[in-house]
């Protein structure tokens, strides 16, 4: 057949053309070499698929985590990364130190008041799509904290959260599997809606005038950001 | 820096009470003995005079802990004082404050430990401390409402947290056109800080000019939640969490001492050397992982060490599950006990950890060979983040970093509590006083503590089977008299970990103070590295081995 032509159907077999691999490495050889995927395509070496399809594939195969230590959970983290469990086997395990490199985001352990904003600008500087995994229950509801005076009651207050991995701390085979099931997601490209948040980070002069405001007027400029908490709207 | 102890003329080691009273005299107002110390009450702008005689006359030497509280009538600061020579020797002064106007005079000029204690003093309680040089908050935000520990506080109150660009603390001293200084910050967000610490670092040129930690970004009030928990069980999961890096058998132990001594209630023997063993096996994978993360903040070695460090660190954890039925969050220890029995069958318990203590000596000299005898490691080490012992013991130090300092305080041997004084084991000390001798000083703890659990071993496996009883008969609820008052420690994997509490006659505590062992080795971070390069600043932090869970509580 010419390759001048343009092929319009196959009309030879449909096994997978082996004659180079065969001619390189000789014949018969360990069929390792060419995937279940290489098989199935046979001899052509195209594939017909959506794009968006395709990019969420690859989305959910290459994923640079934010190397993010908070709490507890950190040490399981880095137990999830280090030998043993490997989450670099399932094509998520490379951690960045910078958020502008990072797709997704562990928060493992608890969030402060004085956290909270450092957080959202972490947040806030990881390019898009970017997911988010909460690690323990503290990023769920504050956990055993919870009741505490300056413990915001779960990272969901702040940002929004894609997967929760409960535990106290979470077993590094659950965080394992938290990240497989986002992975899951992420190839068929679902994402977390964002909502509207309690906590937000506001330029001072755009709050409303009340007694705290008033109190703090003189100590903190017009356009510096700050983070209100209503304490008593959290759950 | 000068500690206004004079050379050659040491303070007696053994001082009586009588000799204490005599020496404080008239300016005790009375008495409000502690269970573990005999307390004077002192009038607030009497405490530099009364801390200065008893540090240079009776010898006490070491400010342990700093409580301050609010009762219905007054505040009260508690200072504890203890020696560095003898533990045992204690003494708890207690400085009354009205409610109208709570100034107390600052012990800062006595005691340099106690700038961040009075500091946290003032940020959570509520105290003035007259001529303190810095008084601000430390665990909360700058713009923070109220004393979360005080009384009547209302914890629904809104609150705003700012989020500003720091500003260079000292760029009018040194801006001209000859030299500029330049503000960094390190954290919160940031690989070698350990956690969310925050490092306000102004550099000329390379060297560090002025260091300032910033910490509290994991300030989850850890005293609030043990003054809300019932001393009998609920308390006891929260220890866990203070220092996280495996160490909780450690710090399960500070509460469990402290409450026993409080309630008077006996351990079975056999519990104790369960107890010493789990410790033991907890300091082992906590060393661990500040040696990987060592290795990590000065080579930036994340495949080598680092992971030879989690490698190990997972057989202990396994060894640890086995024991407690978790891998980090043990929940293990009970106020007369442990939870149960080592499990069945206890041969396999027995092979496995000897199994892991057989191979220890090996991966022992991988890492010697890895790390400390690696002459890239000893060049960024030697000699730099230099701790002199006495600013150490100005600042409270104490665990491996005072080791590595050269002085020589374990409270494991100096103030014994369960198995460790029919045990046979040395303390290690290094007099380099450098990033290096903390490195040699925790392997060489990792050995010493893998004697200790072989001994152990031999022990429970002979251990009569009729009288492995692994706790005593402790009540259902417990409520130790109204008024008590008790400041005990142990030697956690970084240093003395104490717990001051006060029974008020409930069966949860009125106050329930913790005295971290991080929080005062990370305040003498400015005597090691300001005027050393930034590597060196970022090398003294991974030596130092805080864990902000502890630091901030």
């Amino acid at each position: 057949m010419s390759s001048e032509q343009p092929r319009t159907q196959i009309y030879d077999s449909t096994a997978p053309s082996t004659d180079t691999r065969d001619s390189r490495i000789g014949e018969g050889a360990d069929d390792r070499f060419n995937s279940k995927l290489r098989e199935a395509f046979g001899s052509t070496p195209f594939i017909l698929t959506k794009f968006d399809k395709f990019m969420n594939w690859v989305r959910g195969n290459s994923m640079f985590m934010l190397q993010f230590g908070i709490a507890c959970c950190s040490i399981e983290m880095m137990h999830t990364y280090a030998i043993k469990h490997d989450l670099d086997r399932f094509g998520a395990g490379v951690p960045r130190a910078s958020p502008r490199q990072a797709d997704v985001m562990i928060v493992p352990g608890t969030i402060v008041s004085k956290f909270g904003p450092r957080m959202k600008r972490v947040y806030d500087q990881m390019p898009e799509p970017k997911f988010v995994v909460g690690m323990g229950s503290c990023t769920i509801s504050g956990g055993p904290f919870q009741e505490g005076y300056n413990v915001v009651k779960g990272a969901e207050e702040i940002i929004p959260i894609d997967i929760h991995v409960p535990g106290c701390p979470p077993r590094p085979e659950a965080l394992v599997y938290g990240i497989a099931k986002l992975q899951e997601r992420i190839r068929n490209g679902e994402s977390t809606p964002v909502v509207v948040k309690p906590y937000e980070l506001e330029e001072f002069g755009d709050l409303p005038q009340d007694e705290l405001v008033q109190k703090l007027a003189d100590d903190i400029d017009e356009e510096d950001l700050v983070m209100r908490y209503n304490w008593a709207d959290s759950p | 820096m000068s500690t206004g102890l004079e050379r050659g003329q040491q303070p007696p080691v053994d001082v009586t009470e009588d000799e204490l009273a005599a020496l404080i005299g008239d300016r005790a107002l009375a008495r409000d003995d502690h269970l573990n110390a005999p307390g004077f009450v002192i009038r607030p702008d009497d405490v530099q005079d009364v801390l200065t005689d008893l540090r240079d006359e009776a010898g006490f030497d070491h400010l342990a802990n700093l409580t301050a509280q609010e009762y219905a009538d007054r505040y009260e600061s508690i200072y504890h004082l203890r020696k560095y020579a003898d533990p045992t020797q204690e003494v708890s002064v207690v400085v009354p404050t009205t409610t109208d106007e709570p100034v107390s005079q600052t012990a800062e000029p006595v005691f340099r430990t106690a700038d961040w204690h009075e500091r946290e003093a003032f940020d959570l309680v509520g105290i003035d401390y007259e001529g303190h040089p810095d008084p601000r908050r430390i665990l909360l935000p700058e713009t923070w409402q109220g004393h979360p520990l005080s009384r009547g506080y209302d914890q629904e109150k809104p609150q705003l947290v700012t989020l500003t660009e720091h500003a260079n603390p000292v760029q009018p001293d040194h801006h001209d056109d000859e030299s500029d200084t330049m503000f960094l910050n390190i954290g919160p967000h940031h690989p070698a800080t350990h956690g969310v610490l925050h490092i306000e670092t102004v550099l000329d040129g390379e060297t560090v000019v002025d260091v300032d930690p910033d910490i509290g970004y994991l300030h989850r009030c850890e005293e609030q939640m043990c003054q809300q928990g019932t001393y009998r069980h609920q308390i006891m999961p929260y220890p866990d969490r203070w220092d996280y890096v495996s160490a909780g058998l450690l710090n399960e132990w500070a509460y469990a001492r402290t409450a026993e001594d409080l309630a008077d209630i006996e351990v079975p023997e056999y519990a104790q050397v369960i107890r010493t063993m789990g410790a033991e096996l907890c300091r082992i994978a906590a060393h661990m992982l500040a040696l990987a993360t060592f290795a990590l903040d000065v080579y930036g070695d994340f495949t080598a060490i680092f992971q030879y460090g989690m490698r190990d660190r997972e057989v202990v954890q396994d060894i640890l599950e086995d024991l407690t039925g978790q891998r980090l969050m043990f929940n293990y220890f009970r106020l007369g006990g442990v939870a149960w029995d080592l499990p069945e069958p206890r041969e396999e318990f027995f092979e496995k950890t000897r199994d892991f203590l057989d191979g220890l000596p090996a991966k022992v000299d991988e890492y010697n060979d890895l790390l400390t005898g690696n002459e890239i490691f000893q060049i960024r080490c030697h000699d730099t983040g230099i701790l002199e012992p006495e600013v150490a013991k100005q600042y409270g130090c104490t665990g491996p970093v005072a080791r590595g300092s050269g002085i020589d305080y374990d409270l494991r041997r100096d103030d014994p509590y369960g198995y460790y004084d029919n045990l046979e084991w040395d303390v290690v000390t290094e007099d380099g006083c450098d990033n290096y001798s903390r490195v040699l000083v925790r392997m060489q703890e990792v050995e010493e503590s893998a004697k200790i659990i072989e001994q152990c071993v031999d022990l429970l496996e002979d251990w009569p089977e009729d009288e492995r009883t692994v706790q005593s008969n402790v009540p259902r609820t417990l409520k130790p008299d109204a008024d008590t008052e008790i400041y005990r420690s142990v030697e956690a994997a970084k240093g003395e970990l104490g717990i001051y509490m006060r029974s008020d006659g409930t069966d949860k505590p009125g106050r329930f103070k913790i005295r971290s062992p991080c929080f005062h080795n990370l305040s003498a971070l400015p005597e090691m590295s300001e005027g050393e390069y930034v590597p060196d600043l970022i090398a003294s932090l991974g030596s130092l081995d805080i864990v902000l869970g502890e630091v901030d509580r």
